[in-house]
């Protein structure tokens, strides 16, 4: 006997959206394949909220590149706290203020865990690998990469103001979303002082295989950084036109 | 104004209306973070027990948000009707969350009352109610409205097809929308969440929805989530427009971070019904609203987030919308922890919403941060629908590609069909039975390989 799945005579529409249609049915309900192919994506999208977020081994990828490292914790002591107090995971704890020496810099980069620590296992050393020769194309001074745990983007200002920064560069793992569990995020944010709001930052989004890739966002955050030291500001004054360099400023065809 | 309540040995007491509202909210992590949730069980209780001996006309007497300063205030109080509100002026919430129970509280005794109720009211009886409670007297109540279609009637659920897609590719989302309408989904609005803000990609947009609603004559409006002034100069330039759209909150300074006014609303409101596009009705306005929105703003003045939800309702039904939606799992777990928290406040939202006579439909969704699955969203989508609800999302698979989260989909809305023997807005399934989509009894035909709906995807 046939199992009684009823297909959708409209797969070929699939080619056109990653959404999730011609599934099928049985009676009003899913085929078991298309229950399990979810539950199996939305562990893979929990899994990376909780997976606990290796720290020592994202810094020893960073040092490999021959950057210097700081381990900081944020104000929330573990996962549960950090996910119903965004306002700890924006604070320093105390250790990790006093990790931080006060210093002055061009660049500061954070590697913040967000909500996604799988995206920043993955990504966040090679990301940093893809900028570092513009990095040092451009003569910045780069303090020591900050990898902050149980952090939020906003965790980046304390860190960039301590430093005495003048722009910091935030990676941190986005929102897992079902179909992508390991995105990472980069956030530009000029002269960071604590009460920064999200007006005042640009953002790289969606950095992962499937998304955009290390060279690509490696250049959007080179372009950003470069036009944040030159006029002076991050946010919503700064529009992306990364777009139109890498067109060698060619005029965008009719 | 102290409020007391002794229990025992201990006597609680309460600092004015808004302090004993947030200390009888049931817990939720919003409040918890606002730093105004009750700090035991038992202080929870006697909250409860305190304003069950609270008069429903104190809140006539008191605002909790000022009324010199906030707008939404002055239109709730403004707008209160006290002839409607004669029948229960002299009860307390305790009392009210009786008569509300009782025989008395017909489907016409609630119509009647709706006019006379303050969100402040709706939301301080709920707090009092168990979540049979919250169901019972939403299922009393009916709220009826028109556009292409006829949403709310007894023994109706509506579904807004979601079709979005994370590049808003024409191409793509016609997919999702050939996809929901062969599945029966689209009767409540076919309504985008675009991932662009620029105006002629919108424009497109809703050419593209109307263009098929129009070849097809489906008896449905759609929509472009965008933001009312960017609905406004839509019209403007002569786009297709059916609904105009608009995120609200329940205090004039969560309107503001939203960029919206009340009397910008009501440009938005006269600029849809100018084009005249429905056919057996015209409410215009698609509004949608959560839990939470307030305290993320700033701009919740320590009134807890169930209470600032009901009046962004108040603000609602003032105009006449078609569609209302609380989108409660959206919002993360810093405002809705789990299950039972999106699960409790997706039917208090419901319950309000309805007993102020706005047609509340729920997002039944949640992100991959909170402590949440499709375990939680089949029952609170079972639990709205035994409750009445007048729309949920339809979104292919329940997950949503552009906005990263999983809500309800096609499958979902025909479990409780089949379930519940619940009825598609009537044009719509008289549209499905011709289009041979479904059969007589509303359930799904045979598959047919050659449908016309899908030849018209494959020319897109």
């Amino acid at each position: 006997m046939s199992a009684p799945v009823t297909p959708d005579p409209w797969t070929a529409l699939r080619r056109h959206t990653p959404a999730r249609i011609a599934l099928g049915r049985t009676g009003s309900s899913l085929p078991t394949a298309e229950v399990l192919a979810f539950a199996l994506a939305h562990a893979q999208a929990r899994d990376a909220v909780h997976a606990a977020f290796d720290a020592e081994g994202v810094a020893a990828a960073i040092e490999a590149l021959g950057l210097a490292t700081t381990i900081v914790d944020s104000a929330a002591p573990d996962r549960a706290s950090y996910l119903r107090r965004p306002d700890l995971g924006r604070t320093l704890s105390a250790a990790g203020r006093a990790a931080l020496a006060p210093g002055s810099c061009d660049l500061a980069i954070v590697i913040a865990d967000g909500l996604s620590s799988t995206a920043v296992h993955a990504h966040a050393a090679p990301l940093v690998e893809a900028l570092l020769p513009a990095v040092r194309a451009a003569g910045w001074r780069v303090g020591p990469v900050v990898v902050a745990r149980q952090a939020r983007v906003a965790l980046g200002d304390a860190v960039g103001e301590l430093l005495g920064a003048r722009l910091v560069i935030l990676l941190v793992g986005e929102r897992p979303g079902l179909s992508s569990p390991d995105s990472l995020g980069a956030y530009i944010t000029f002269a960071p002082r604590v009460g920064r709001t999200d007006a005042m930052r640009n953002c790289v989004s969606n950095i992962r295989a499937e998304g955009l890739s290390y060279a690509a966002a490696a250049f959007k955050l080179a372009w950003h950084t470069r036009e944040a030291l030159r006029l002076g500001l991050t946010g919503v004054g700064l529009k992306d036109e990364s777009d139109t360099a890498l067109l060698g400023g060619a005029p965008a065809l009719p | 104004m102290t409020y007391r309540a002794t229990l025992g040995a201990t006597t609680w007491t309460f600092e004015g209306l808004a302090d004993l509202m947030a200390k009888a909210s049931p817990l939720r992590s919003g409040d918890v973070l606002a730093g105004i949730a009750a700090t035991s069980a038992q202080h929870n209780v006697a909250a409860k027990m305190a304003l069950a001996d609270t008069p429903l006309k104190a809140f006539l007497d008191q605002a909790l948000v000022p009324y010199e300063t906030d707008e939404v205030t002055r239109l709730i109080l403004d707008g209160h009707d006290a002839a409607a509100f004669a029948p229960v002026a002299s009860l307390t919430v305790g009392a009210f969350r009786d008569w509300l129970l009782s025989e008395i509280a017909t489907p016409a005794a609630l119509a009647q009352l709706a006019p006379g109720l303050t969100p402040e009211m709706v939301a301080a009886v709920s707090k009092l109610m168990r979540n049979q409670d919250l169901i019972l007297a939403a299922s009393k109540c009916r709220v009826t409205t028109r556009f292409r279609d006829t949403i709310g009637l007894p023994g109706t659920m509506a579904v807004r097809l979601q079709p979005n897609h994370p590049t808003d590719d024409p191409a793509g989302i016609t997919a999702s929308i050939l996809d929901g309408l062969l599945y029966g989904c689209g009767d409540a609005v076919i309504g985008i969440n675009p991932a662009s803000d620029n105006l002629s990609v919108l424009a497109d947009l809703t050419r593209l929805m109307d263009d098929l609603i129009q070849r097809f004559t489906i008896p449905t409006q759609s929509c472009v989530l965008t933001h009312v002034t960017t609905a406004i100069q839509l019209i403007e330039r002569g786009a297709p427009v059916d609904l105009v759209f608009q995120s609200i909150a329940g205090t004039e300074a969560a309107n503001a971070s939203f960029g919206v006014t009340l009397a910008l609303l009501k440009e938005g409101l006269d600029a849809g019904r100018s084009l005249n596009r429905g056919t057996v009705g015209d409410n215009v306005m698609y509004f949608e609203t959560g839990q939470g929105s307030a305290l993320s703003a700033g701009a919740h003045h320590g009134i807890d987030q169930q209470t600032l939800e009901a009046r962004a309702y108040g603000v609602a039904r003032a105009f006449e919308p078609l569609l209302v939606n609380s989108v409660v799992g959206f919002i993360g777990p810093e405002y809705l922890y789990d299950g039972k928290q999106i699960i409790r406040a997706g039917l208090e939202d419901h319950f309000c919403g309805k007993l102020l006579g706005a047609p509340l439909g729920v997002d039944v969704c949640y992100t991959n941060h909170a402590e949440a699955d499709q375990d939680d969203m089949d029952s609170l989508l079972t639990l709205l629908a035994t409750a009445g609800v007048t729309f949920v999302m339809g979104v292919p698979g329940a997950d949503d590609v552009m906005l990263n989260y999983q809500s309800t989909s096609f499958h979902d809305a025909l479990y409780v069909r089949e379930l519940l023997g619940l009825k598609r807005a009537p044009e719509f399934e008289a549209w499905l039975e011709r289009a041979r989509i479904v059969g007589a009894d509303g359930r799904l035909a045979p598959r047919v390989a050659g449908h016309p709906l899908l030849t018209a995807g494959a020319r897109t």
